[in-house]
């Protein structure tokens, strides 16, 4: 589980002070995957750090059943050493991650297989191109199999067909259909067609708030859509 | 404790890894301690001043330049795609981070060290066989005060401009105690004195190390965590 309450956070001070985060509440259960739409600057990254533990809201709290250890983030750096091979950067953070030590190989095979990597494993990172590097660092966010799902423009770099095989394995690891217990999801991006499949809650966050937050019920991609386009243009 | 360990042995793995796929660092901080010591063996006058009498300084000055080359290195490389900001959010224990970047930084700097040691004996022709062992001794005690400092102090100063010169400028006055205990031995040592004069000066870099080893390891979460 999830949950934050309260969250303000502002950058610098007096004129120049930016309201990053303002008032933002919201519980998430295994299974549920919250899409937050915002334009640049709404506060996504922002929201995405306090919850990954990097920074210290100024107000408010967050909650994760399992604590770091339960957390997979992706943001916009990759964390990964470019003059150790995609492999061994895998092992690396598996070990910091706690995964046991006969555990680390295989489970590097197996997510390296499942984002369609395992020909490129022992490459250095600085060769790889941007769509490989953005697959390695969802390989590396994903290694000690997460509970708790943080994505930050997660398809930036990929193309079509990466970005389809990227969906389909988020919309997998959120689960929670037919019973099963799934994973949290938190998908922040500034694209609505590119997040709101795999969604089954919908936020738009404008100037650090949400403006609107609401389970995706029936609702079409279109429809969505056009509503975001109305919320973010509006006064 | 086990898993304080064994992360720390993680995070000094990889950077030894990292430093033996690149071995940028590793070569130019020897090549620029075969410099330094080259520049000291022709820039004196042996007739003016008695090589013994300076021996001991050079060696330290240069040792100590090395090793602050050493540790601007251990947290610059964390910057590469923020893989601090992978750290810190991982359950990575920060005492652990320390350890890790204290065991890698000695590593490196002992490796320096031994390329360093054998051309000073060569270049300035000092009598080192009897002494050995205790001279050893005094450069790991000296190295590992300078090291634990400095480790503590490089992840202080790298979200900052100039990093490297704020470094040695911060430093530098720290390593004054170490520095004089580790040169005042090595005079006595090469000057043939008896071991036992130069006890006192052991202890004092011994106090440091244990001091500053525990100090560093409680204070680094300070320093990294913003
Ligand atoms: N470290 C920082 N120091 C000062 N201001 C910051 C900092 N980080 C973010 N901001 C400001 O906070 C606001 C929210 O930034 P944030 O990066 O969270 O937006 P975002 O929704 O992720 O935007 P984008 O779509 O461009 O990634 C922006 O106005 C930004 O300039
Ligand atoms: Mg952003």
């Amino acid at each position: 589980m999830l949950s934050v309450e309260g969250l303000r956070h502002t950058f610098g001070e007096g004129g120049g002070q930016v309201v990053a985060l303002d008032g933002v509440s919201f519980t998430l259960m295994p299974g549920q995957a919250l899409a937050i739409f915002g334009p640049n600057g709404a506060g996504k990254t922002t929201l995405l750090k306090v919850l990954a533990g990097l920074i210290r809201p100024q107000a408010g709290s967050v909650q994760v059943t399992g604590g770091r250890r339960a957390i997979g983030w992706i943001g916009h750096q990759s964390h990964l050493y470019e003059h150790l091979t995609v492999r061994e950067n895998l092992l690396f953070w598996a070990s910091l991650y706690g995964v046991p030590a006969a555990r680390r190989g295989p489970r590097a095979a197996e997510v390296l297989g499942r984002l369609g990597m395992r020909d490129r494993a022992d490459r250095p990172v600085w060769s790889l191109s941007r769509g490989l590097a953005q697959r390695a660092a969802i390989a590396k966010a994903l290694i000690h199999d997460p509970s708790v799902l943080l994505l930050d423009e997660p398809f930036t770099g990929l193309d079509l067909a990466a970005a389809a095989e990227l969906r389909a394995l988020l919309g997998e690891l959120r689960g929670g259909g037919g019973g099963a217990a799934g994973r949290v999801v938190v998908l922040a991006t500034h694209n609505v067609d590119e997040g709101v499949e795999l969604a089954t809650d919908v936020a738009f966050q404008r100037h650090g708030r949400f403006v609107h937050f609401a389970p995706r019920g029936g609702r079409e991609p279109a429809g969505i859509a056009e509503a975001y386009r109305r919320a973010v243009t509006d006064g | 404790m086990d898993e304080l360990f064994a992360q720390a042995w993680t995070v000094a793995r990889k950077d030894l890894l990292l430093e033996f796929r690149t071995r940028t660092a590793i070569v130019s901080t020897v090549v620029f301690t075969a410099l330094v010591l080259t520049v000291f063996n022709f820039g004196r006058d042996p007739t003016a001043v008695p090589t013994i009498d300076l021996a001991p300084t050079i060696l330290w000055v240069t040792f100590t330049f090395a090793a602050m080359l050493a540790l601007n290195r251990a947290f610059q490389l964390e910057l590469e795609n923020q893989a601090l900001e992978g750290l810190l959010v991982s359950p990575l224990n920060r005492t652990s981070l320390y350890w890790g970047k204290l065991i890698a930084n000695l590593v490196f700097v002992a490796v320096v060290e031994a390329v360093g040691l054998p051309l000073f004996v060569l270049f300035f022709d000092v009598p080192v066989g009897r002494v050995l062992v205790p001279l050893i001794g005094v450069i790991a005690l000296a190295t590992l005060g300078f090291v634990a400092v400095g480790t503590l102090f490089s992840a202080l100063v790298i979200r900052t401009r100039f990093a490297e010169l704020l470094l040695v400028v911060i430093l530098l006055p720290f390593l004054v105690p170490p520095l004089i205990g580790a040169v005042q031995i090595t005079a006595q040592l090469l000057g043939g004195r008896p071991l036992s004069e130069a006890v006192g000066y052991f202890k004092l870099l011994a106090a440091y190390d244990i001091v500053f080893v525990s100090l560093a390891s409680f204070l680094f979460r300070f320093t990294v965590d913003e």
